[in-house]
């Protein structure tokens, strides 16, 4: 206790991870088994193009969602109950199956209705419908948790209800929902795997390729963790800038 | 300022907060409500300052009919200024930031404009010194004198205060009841609700006293809080007065 209210944060990261790699290190020491690299580091080429796919398919998707998101929060908190009913059948539905599901349907029924061919389009519009049903309520908490007085603030000077949303409600919500969008945008990176199903050659179906080729499972798997890790803790990174920034008592 | 409020009904759900509320002002510049809580002072000044409508009746300040419809309303909010009792300011911007969003996006001034604009007084009231900081680093006494600068800056024809002194101690509460007596002082004109009935005594050219949902009585402070006829009100201050 003592020694953690002392160290520096950056000594406690570093501590906290070698031990938890020694761990590891020592359950795979236990595990009987040759290792074989060099099966795998063959199709060097193959992981990286599949993590730019990923990279890719992730951030699109991430930009749409959060449009997505915006829009749906939009309409749950419309005073119109048509637009309100769409909103809430969208977040109930896309929440409650699962995201496989959707994109079979996405790809083999509705893509191919539409005559929309491209599967790393489609790809990344099921998976920012499916995370941006997250993203909705999300916005919508945030924008609740401020209060009814604020508002009554705003009017008071004259703002219209559209200032007061982008000068008042929005920077004061932004600050609210931040953790929880930072860890969406994690969650979205990695279900990007299952893109894998409509033969997406991503990240997942790279490593479950060379898997098939190598017969080396843990050696195809692995470097899937540490890749899926150089994309998600930059975003918590950047998360945490941004919480400083937005940062102030309410 | 004349005020003339004809037949002025305010209800929340089943509950009716204001039943039938007369009143007609002579020309006066400080108009002050009294009364016990839950008696409607506060949901008259929200009708009074544009921010609610009223179920019925009308309310006219010069002559002149507050409208009922939300764009008109809002027009009617940027030409006065209201003050509410927990201070409402914008927490994620800086005391100077609360003072020049209106004078920017809602009155039209530049940047350097507004800056100048809010500079004297700034010095005025002795807030140049904290006002770059967020509001949660301020007292509770500066808060709301900002608060009080920002309705005040765009240069509105009239105040609403309401409560403005009912969430501080007695320190802070002296620091604005002061600077609310250097605007009378100084012309301006203001509607306040307030339970300091000292202040009210000094301040008030008319007071009102607001109680069940009606006007129960009105006239000068002396009138009002010294020797009125009204059972009700007379009790009220006496038991106010016996207590201070």
């Amino acid at each position: 206790m003592v020694v953690s209210c002392i160290m520096p944060r950056w000594l406690a990261h570093c501590v906290v991870v070698l031990a938890f790699a020694a761990l590891i290190g020592l359950a795979f020491a236990r595990v009987d088994s040759t290792w074989n690299w060099q099966g795998v580091w063959a199709y060097r080429a193959k992981f990286l193009q599949g993590f730019c796919v990923t990279l890719v398919v992730s951030l699109s998707a991430l930009v749409v969602s959060t449009l997505v998101g915006g829009l749906a929060a939009v309409m749950l908190g419309s005073r119109s109950t048509l637009l309100e009913a769409a909103g809430r059948v969208y977040v109930e539905v896309i929440r409650g199956t699962p995201l496989l599901v959707q994109l079979l349907i996405g790809f083999y029924v509705v893509a191919s209705a539409v005559g929309l061919e491209n599967r790393y389009v489609v790809g990344v519009l099921v998976l920012a419908l499916f995370s941006g049903a997250y993203m909705a309520e999300i916005f919508r908490g945030g924008m609740a948790a401020i209060p009814q007085t604020q508002r009554d603030a705003a009017r008071a000077i004259g703002l219209t209800p559209w200032q007061s949303l982008r000068l008042v409600i929005l920077p004061q919500a932004v600050r609210h929902v931040l953790p929880a969008v930072a860890g969406q945008f994690v969650s979205l990176v990695k279900d990007s795997s299952l893109l894998s199903v409509i033969a997406v050659s991503e990240f997942t179906l790279a490593a479950q390729e060379v898997n098939s080729f190598t017969y080396s499972t843990l050696e195809s798997y692995l470097p899937l963790a540490v890749g899926y890790l150089l994309i998600t803790l930059p975003l918590s990174s950047l998360s945490r800038l941004l919480e400083r920034r937005f940062k102030y008592e309410a | 300022m004349r005020l003339q409020i004809d037949g002025l009904v305010q209800r929340f759900g089943t509950a009716t907060v204001l039943d039938g509320v007369d009143l007609s002002t002579p020309d006066v510049e400080a108009l002050v409500f009294v009364g016990p809580s839950g008696g409607g002072k506060s949901t008259l000044l929200r009708i009074l300052a544009g921010l609610d409508v009223p179920v019925a009746g009308s309310v006219a300040f010069e002559g002149e009919r507050l409208p009922r419809e939300e764009s008109a309303l809002r027009a009617y909010r940027r030409t006065v200024g209201t003050v509410f009792q927990s201070y409402n300011l914008f927490p994620h911007l800086s005391g100077l930031d609360n003072l020049l969003l209106p004078l920017v996006h809602v009155h039209g001034l530049t940047e350097a404009e507004a800056r100048e604009r809010v500079r004297g007084p700034l010095e005025r009231f002795q807030l140049a010194e904290h006002i770059h900081k967020r509001p949660a680093e301020l007292s509770g006494g500066q808060k709301q004198r900002v608060a009080i600068l920002r309705a005040l800056v765009v240069q509105p024809r009239r105040l609403f205060l309401d409560e403005p002194t009912s969430a501080l101690d007695p320190e802070m509460t002296a620091e604005v009841l002061q600077m609310i007596g250097e605007l009378k002082s100084t012309g301006t004109q203001f509607v306040l609700v307030t339970h300091e009935v000292g202040f009210a005594r000094r301040v008030a050219d008319e007071v009102a006293f607001i109680g069940d949902g009606r006007v129960l009585a009105h006239g000068t402070p002396g009138e009002v809080i010294d020797r009125c006829p009204v059972p009700r009100v007379h009790g009220f201050f006496q038991r106010i007065l016996a207590e201070s």
